[in-house]
Order: C-alpha cells, then structure tokens, then sequence
C-alpha cells in the first residue's frame, strides 16, 4: 500500500476529485496548506506599499492505494490537475506499512 | 430666551432626528472600515475602541461638552448654561435672525451628538494596533472636553469667534476631520510607532470588511451633510447630491492614480477615495454647485492617495493614514470653499475666487484651518504627553503588540482559525458542554467534537468555492 500525497492548486480541487472518483478512489482528505515552490510568492499592493506574500494557499490531497494502482492513479492525479502555468504544484507517494478501518477493525488492502 | 415651539417644521424635525441616526452608525461603519485593515488578531482592539468611543462621548456631551461647545455667547467656549441637558426649553445661543433654527433644541442635541462622538473615533485609524485601553479611554474623555466641545464652537457656533469672522465649514471639515487627522498625529508622534513597522508590512486581514466599512460611512455621510442643512429643503437637496459627487469623482481619481502608478486599480483604494471624497466634501456640500464638488473631488482623490507616502518619508506611523486621508482631505474641501464657493446655492455662504468673489473668502478659510490645527495639535500633544506619563507609556509592550490587542486587552478572539484539537478539547469538558446539548443525550457529549469531521467540514467549505 501506498500513501499518495498531492499539492495543487485550490480551484483545481473539483476537477481532481471528479477524476479520482471515476478511476475508482472510495475516499480522500484534503486540507488548506500554504507554501511555494519553484513559482515563489507574489506581491500585493495595498494603498501603494507593496507587501511579499510569500506563502501561497494551495490543497493538499492525500489518498491511499494499493501498490499496484499507484503509477495509474499519480497519472490521473497529474493529468486532472495540470495547468501547464507555473505553480501547478506536486505530487509524491510513500509506503504505507499498516491501515485498518476503526470501525471493523479490517486490515491491509481491505480497509483501503 | 425661551424657544417658541411654534415655529418647528414637523419635516425638518424628521429630517435631523433621521440624519443623527445615520451619523450613529457611521460609526460602526468606521469601526468596521479600519477593523478590515489591521491584522486579525486587533480586529476587536478597533471595534472596542470605536464602541467605547460612542458609550464614552455619549455621556460625557449630557453632562458637560455639548453645553461647553453650544451654551453660551462667548466667542471661544460656550457655558455651562446646557450642563446635564438642562434649560431645553430655550434658543441655543446665536441661532437667531436668519439662523433661527425650526428644530426643538433637543433635537440639535442629538444631531450635534453624533458629530462629536465620530470625530475621537476618527483619530483610532492612525493609533490602531498599540494603544492602552485605560489609556485610550482616560484620552477621549479628556479629548471630547477639552479639544473638541471649543473648536465645535468657534466653527459650528454662531456665537464662535471663527463663525463671525465668517469661515465657512458646513459639516465639519475642519471641526471634525482637520481636527482629528491632526489628532491623530500628535498621539502617533507621543505613541511611537508599532513593533515591526515601517521594516515589516502589514497586510489587511480582510478588505471585504473595508468595503462594507466604506459603504455604511458613504451612507451615513448623507446624514452627517444633508442634516447639517438642519431642513428639509432645497439646501438639503444640494448637499446629498454634492456629497454623492464628490465621493464618487474621489473614488475616480484615487484608483486612477493607484493604475498609473501602481498598475493595478485596487478594492481599498476604491473605498479610501470614496472616505477621501466624503472627508472632503464635507465642509463644503452646502455651499458649493454639483459641478464644484466633482472638482472638489478629483482634486481631494489625487492629493490624499499622494499623500499616504508621507507617512514613509518623514517616518511616523499613522497606521490606516488617516492624517492623508482626514487632514488632507479636511484642509484641502475647507480651503476649495474659497474656490468654489457659490452663493446661489447658499445665501448665507459666500462667492468664490471662481465666481467673482476674489479671494477674501480663501483667507478666512485658511484662518480657520490654521487655527484649528494649531489648537488641535498643541492641546492634543500635551494631552498625549501627560497621558503617556500616568500610564507608564501608552502603548503596549512589544510583547502584547505581538500577541495582539484581541488577546491581551479584551481576553478575546475574533475568529476560529479552523477546527483544531484544542476546540474540541475545550468542547468535550469546558463550558462547549452546554452548546453541545442540542445534539443528544448527556451521555454522548463526545458527539459534537466527532460530529465535525475535519475533512468532511473542509472539503465541504472548499467544493462551495469551487463551484
């Protein structure tokens, strides 16, 4: 199992999450995240001054998925969210060495 | 003299008593407007502030200052002849012969009321983010007495020495926003500046609120000048229609100024010309043509956004620039006056240096000006100087500025910052156990902390901005 983690842009959210779920994903957590990457912050004028922001909002979506699926699911994932601009995001995943489900107490694959 | 009752106009009656009441919430509008541009964790701070000002100054003009700026022949402070709202039943001073009013006196008590408590609350913009509150409170108490009820009486007073020397001033512009722009400076200058600034930036945590600030002042503006006509007629008429043109030719100029210079036309530039174009307009809406107050507002526009840079360059830290927004823009309407001044829209106003009038009228407009902002600024300073003394520096520690006024002064916060686990720590055993029973049984007071699913909730607010 695996844990698919991704960093994309916040309006891209809707998109993405249509296309997880018609490849097959049961169920995802997101969350609000700041950072930057390559693109930087940008600047804002308020009254004339201008302030750095340095810290750009951005969705993190993690999913879990069994091994086999990874590669096809990262390309679903890239696809649904690419703009081809700068600051599209990234996406990675990591080894998982145990899940289960709280309620029934499933284990492994099963509780994906 | 007694007041002949028999003289009230049941239309101007209402009028007034209406137009005090859209003054009133200009001040929340203010509250909200700067509210909107401090960080989020002062946001409170500014409200309370601009609260307390109201629950201060209310009281404070019954019992003595409306009575000091309105009760008595005296040309440089009235008396304590209307002390405690007594004596109702007579003519306030001066208001005879072609300034006999047609309201009951009480009634301008409630009017002026309104002028005195949004004039300290002004003066919030440029200390925001670091003034003690006992401080603050003990300052606008002492401020309304001893700034305020004597330059509301030179100018507003037909008794006042500035009234008979014949300045002009038909709202306040120098009464209320010379006054407390240059207010505000003087405590910047005692104050010192905030904890980071000018190396640090800081951004507006939420320019919505701005907006909505901006447009409650807009329309409570119509009141503070339309009422100052102090009827329902004709005079009324030329100062709404006035106070609308000159906000919107301000707003005009202000976010062309920001496109040319900065590129970008933006939201609080729109808001802050619109608050320049009002300041401005003011002292003038009753006195000028419409075509008048679209100069007078281009004109204020582009030399209030000009002059928000000053602040940087001569390195004082009035926070939301009200010294550029509220003494530019006060001493620039006062000064247009001598300008565009037109007695055919006013018979007890005067002609301008553009309508044949030369320039005497000018003169006595900057007379009024001078005067004002010099007693302001010296009496205000040492005010702040003294304060600054008792109260052991009136601003806050470095670290309370950090932790914010929410927190340190108030005990509160303005907003949830998501669900984190100490809410709903604090849901599960403290006091949340009571706004939790809605849901179930007592036996289940965990539900309400797991009822709210953090990715549940978050994706539902996230799937609603997408759409």
């Amino acid at each position: 199992m695996r844990l698919v983690t991704a960093v994309i842009k916040p309006f891209k959210l809707e998109d993405v999450k249509t296309a997880l779920e018609s490849f097959g994903v049961q169920g995802l957590t997101i969350s609000e995240v700041q950072g930057y990457g390559r693109q930087r912050g940008h600047t804002e004028i308020y009254r004339g001054a201008e302030y750095k922001v340095d810290f750009v909002p951005k969705v993190k979506v993690e999913v879990l998925v069994d091994d086999d699926d990874t590669a096809d699911l990262i390309e679903v994932l890239v696809k649904s969210a690419q703009t081809g601009k700068i600051g599209d995001g990234k996406v990675w995943s990591v080894p998982v060495e145990a899940v289960v489900r709280v309620r029934t107490g499933e284990r492994g694959v099963d509780a994906i | 003299m007694p007041f002949d009752l028999s003289t009230v106009d049941a239309g101007a009656t209402a009028w007034v008593l209406a137009s005090a009441a859209l003054v009133l919430l200009m001040t929340p509008g203010l509250a909200f407007f700067y509210g909107g541009m401090v960080r989020s964790k002062n946001v409170l701070g500014m409200l309370m502030q601009n609260f307390a000002t109201i629950g201060i100054v209310s009281v404070v003009w019954v019992l003595v200052s409306y009575s000091l700026a309105f009760g008595g022949d005296n040309a440089y402070l009235g008396g304590f002849h209307f002390a405690g709202l007594k004596n109702m039943d007579q003519v306030v001073p001066g208001y005879e012969g072609s300034f006999a009013q047609v309201i009951p006196p009480i009634v301008f008590v409630g009017f002026q009321l309104m002028f005195a408590v949004i004039t300290p609350a002004l003066i919030t913009g440029g200390t925001a983010d670091r003034w003690k509150f006992p401080a603050f409170v003990t300052f606008v108490i002492i401020w309304s007495i001893v700034v305020y009820a004597p330059v509301a009486h030179w100018v507003f007073s037909p008794t006042g020495w500035l009234f008979k020397r014949g300045a002009l001033d038909f709202a306040g512009g120098t009464v209320v926003h010379a006054n407390a722009g240059i207010a505000a400076l003087a405590v910047v200058l005692v104050l010192g500046k905030r904890r980071g600034w000018p190396k640090e930036r800081f951004r507006p945590h939420n320019v919505p609120f701005v907006m909505l600030g901006c447009g409650l002042l807009w329309f409570g503006w119509f009141g503070f000048n339309a009422g100052s006509a102090l009827g329902a007629n004709s005079l009324a008429g030329y100062a709404f229609v006035n106070t609308n043109t000159a906000t919107a030719a301000a707003l005009l100029a202000w976010i062309l100024v920001e496109k040319i210079r900065d590129g970008k036309p933006t939201t609080l530039g729109a808001a802050s010309g619109a608050v320049a174009g009002l300041v401005a307009i003011t002292p003038a809406a009753g006195f000028v043509t419409p075509m008048g107050s679209i100069a007078i507002g281009l004109i204020a526009g582009t030399i209030c956004c000009l002059a928000v840079g000053l602040k940087y360059k001569l390195k004082f830290d009035d926070s939301l620039d009200v010294v550029a927004v509220h003494l530019v823009g006060g001493i620039s309407g006062a000064l247009l006056i001598g300008f565009f001044a037109d007695k055919s829209v006013n018979s007890l106003g005067a002609d301008g240096v553009f309508n044949g009038g030369g320039w005497s009228q000018l003169g006595k407009q900057a007379l009024a000006v001078g005067a004002v902002v010099g007693y302001s600024f010296v009496a205000t300073l040492i005010i702040a100087l003294v304060l600054n003394v008792v109260f052991r520096k009136m601003r806050m520690t470095e670290d309370a500025q950090l932790e914010g006024m929410d927190a340190v002064l108030h005990g509160e916060s303005a907003y949830e910052f998501g669900p984190s686990l100490g809410t709903s720590v604090g849901t599960l055993t403290g006091s949340g156990a009571a706004a939790s029973g809605g849901h179930s049984g007592g036996s289940h007071a965990s539900i309400p902390a797991s009822g709210r699913p953090v990715d549940g909730t978050s994706l539902g607010s996230k799937t609603g901005v997408d759409a």
